[in-house]
């Protein structure tokens, strides 16, 4: 356990982020365009679909990825290859790039393999849309792992989203903010590991606060 | 010119029990940097209509957050509202044809309210068509100039877009509830979801006993399944086919149809319509067509919250805000997936979505056979619409907007 002087140095100040959705000029209404579209939009599309919706629909535990992996299910009518797409699990990517790497190949692959389907229309549209991001600290200041769980636990769900699911593309890392603080301001390397193991798809954001609070009680009791 | 006062505020902290405190203080959070920023907010009348009623709730909330704002209304004439109700129209598809004079007519309207515009406004919304012509008041560039276009406009009529869109670029930027309703334009447009008040009328928790007492009063029995379509009376909505779908239901479930709208008085389609409707109910005693008045919010709080499932069956739809109600009620729906309706039904987590009657029909009978999935799925669509869906939503895009506008994001 790293010293209260050590953690004093390095508080963790509690940010929240909002989002503003920007209309793209893109719209797909058949796999093939889609595919054109994955290879053509911006960054901040990419992450609109899948970060992002990954935020506002995170009280959805079963089958709900992305967006890309709905529309292909709901509107292209596609199941394979939607489950291919809702595979694809954001805490493997540290890039937008890489990201949409793989979402084109699944989609290229699939549109290769059934040149039909690609070209048929879809019952509704996709519009690639994009995230404008907007960041503010909260006035919520940890110094401590009691100060931590308590701010935790008056986080709102984008504050919680930001710090534990986004922060992996700021930080090009593996991990997240709770976790990097957990580890290099507290030296709490058992409990930051155990953090970043929380499962984002099968949780709610509610249910995953609730498991990182309940670990820090944990860690608590033992000290 | 006197700003528009508002009688009827709901502080923040109502709304804090249903969305949670830390939600709340995160509204504050943001507010923060805007605090004392002057807003404009201009829209064409002060009673009626969605946009107000949205206004009434939203400029208190923002004063709370101690946002300088100011709601003002574009002074008209008839002929000027006859202009823009006809513009209105054409604007959602429908035929125009001009006296030749109507854009005459709407350019002076707007230069005699130039002196509505506060110049000193560092964010100035311009709400709908009415007062888009306001943009030529504008001072050197000054200020941020929004466009929040609260109508569908995915099939204009050609001429009068062709007005409007010169207007419209002059803007920085335009606000559209759905991707498919926003147009070619060269400034950035952004996605604002329509939304509902959690407690207004229309929407906020009714007790068991005046629910019963609705049921009562229109003879719905509360012992068998409610289904429920709640809409004007318009073919758009497709009654005949729901009750189409309700006839195929009723061979498995003794169930009732509640067909509950206005319209019918003062439209006289919808008067053709409803005839219609009467016609294929054939004196069904367990069809209940509801002609209800223009405002009877707590009548259709009510009849949402005694259905067992809720029904959309547009043929077209804008967004269908009647879904996001009834979502927001906990109601299993089953809707068509039209429109902004997808949006908000995400098929298989928080509703069922068909493309006919008899996919209508099935998901029906499929939700009334387990009874423990439609609970699911209006919990999750409760969720779904406190997330994306809410008035205290709308006010963080307009804050979230403002902040990267003042950033230069």
């Amino acid at each position: 356990m790293t010293s209260t002087a050590q953690a004093e140095q390095t508080p963790f100040a509690f940010f929240t982020v909002a989002y503003l959705t920007k209309i793209g000029n893109q719209c797909a209404r058949t796999l093939n365009d889609f595919l054109n579209g994955l290879e053509e939009c911006s960054d901040s599309s990419i992450f609109h679909h899948t970060f992002q919706t990954l935020g506002s629909h995170h009280f959805l535990t079963e089958g709900f990825s992305n967006d890309f992996a709905q529309w292909v299910l709901a509107s292209a009518n596609r199941d394979e290859l939607a489950e291919q797409l809702a595979a694809l699990d954001i805490r493997d990517y540290l890039s937008i790039a890489e990201l949409r790497n793989d979402l084109k190949r699944e989609v290229s692959g699939y549109c290769t393999q059934h040149p039909n389907y690609a070209a048929q229309e879809a019952l509704e549209p996709f519009y690639f849309c994009e995230s404008v991001e907007v960041t503010e600290p909260l006035g919520l200041i940890a110094n401590d792992l009691r100060e931590f769980r308590e701010g935790i636990a008056r986080l709102s769900h984008a504050s919680f989203y930001f710090h534990f699911i986004s922060s992996r593309l700021r930080l090009h890392l593996r991990t997240n903010d709770f976790s990097m603080w957990l580890e290099n301001s507290l030296g709490l390397d058992r409990l930051a590991n155990n953090v970043n193991r929380i499962d984002v798809y099968t949780n709610t954001l509610d249910s995953a606060r609730a498991s990182l609070v309940r670990l820090i009680e944990l860690e608590e009791r033992k000290a | 010119m006197t700003a528009t006062q508002i009688v009827n505020r709901i502080p923040l902290e109502e709304y804090a029990p249903l969305l949670g405190e830390p939600e709340v203080a995160e509204m504050r959070a943001l507010a923060r940097p805007l605090r004392g920023k002057r807003v404009q907010m201009v829209n064409s009348t002060k009673v009626g209509g969605g946009v107000a009623e949205i206004l009434n709730r939203l400029i208190p909330l923002a004063e709370e957050l101690e946002i300088d704002i100011q709601w003002d209304v574009l002074q008209g004439g008839p002929d000027f509202f006859e202009v823009t109700k006809a513009f209105h129209n054409a604007l959602h598809g429908s035929a125009y044809a001009s006296n030749g004079q109507d854009f005459t007519i709407f350019r002076e309207y707007n230069r005699r309210n130039f002196d509505l515009v506060r110049q000193d406004a560092e964010f100035t919304i311009i709400h709908d068509p009415q007062p888009a012509g306001l943009i030529e008041a504008r001072r050197d560039k000054a200020g941020h100039w929004i466009w929040r276009c609260h109508i569908d406009l995915s099939h204009p009529n050609s001429a009068v877009w062709g007005f409007l869109q010169p207007y419209v670029a002059q803007f920085d930027g335009a606000i559209f509830s759905s991707p498919e309703f926003s147009r070619q334009l060269p400034v950035p447009q952004y996605l604002f979801y329509p939304s509902i008040d959690p407690l207004s009328e229309k929407n906020r928790e009714l007790d068991e006993e005046f629910i019963s007492s609705v049921l009562k009063k229109f003879a719905i029995d509360p012992e068998r399944p409610i289904l429920t379509q709640i809409s004007r009376f318009d073919r758009l909505k497709d009654p005949v086919g729901v009750i189409r779908a309700y006839r195929i239901v009723k061979r498995y479930f003794d169930c009732q149809l509640v067909l509950a709208g206005g319209g019918a008085s003062d439209d006289p389609e919808g008067a053709i319509v409803l005839d219609e409707v009467r016609k294929e109910a054939g004196g069904d005693p367990d069809i209940h067509i509801l002609e209800l008045p223009a405002w009877a919010p707590l009548e259709v709080n009510a009849l949402q919250r005694a259905s067992t499932v809720v029904i959309q069956k547009s043929l077209r739809e804008g967004f269908g805000l009647t879904v996001a109600e009834a979502l927001w009620k906990r109601k299993p729906v089953v809707a068509s997936a039209v429109g902004g309706i997808p949006t908000q039904v995400i098929h298989k987590h928080t509703g069922l979505l068909a493309h006919s009657v008899e996919g209508t029909a099935y998901q029906i009978r499929f939700l009334l056979s387990h009874p423990e999935i439609a609970k699911r799925l209006g919990e999750q669509g409760h969720k779904h619409v406190k997330e994306n869906f809410l008035i205290t939503q709308n006010l963080k895009n307009y804050l979230v907007l403002m902040l990267s506008l003042s950033r230069g994001i």
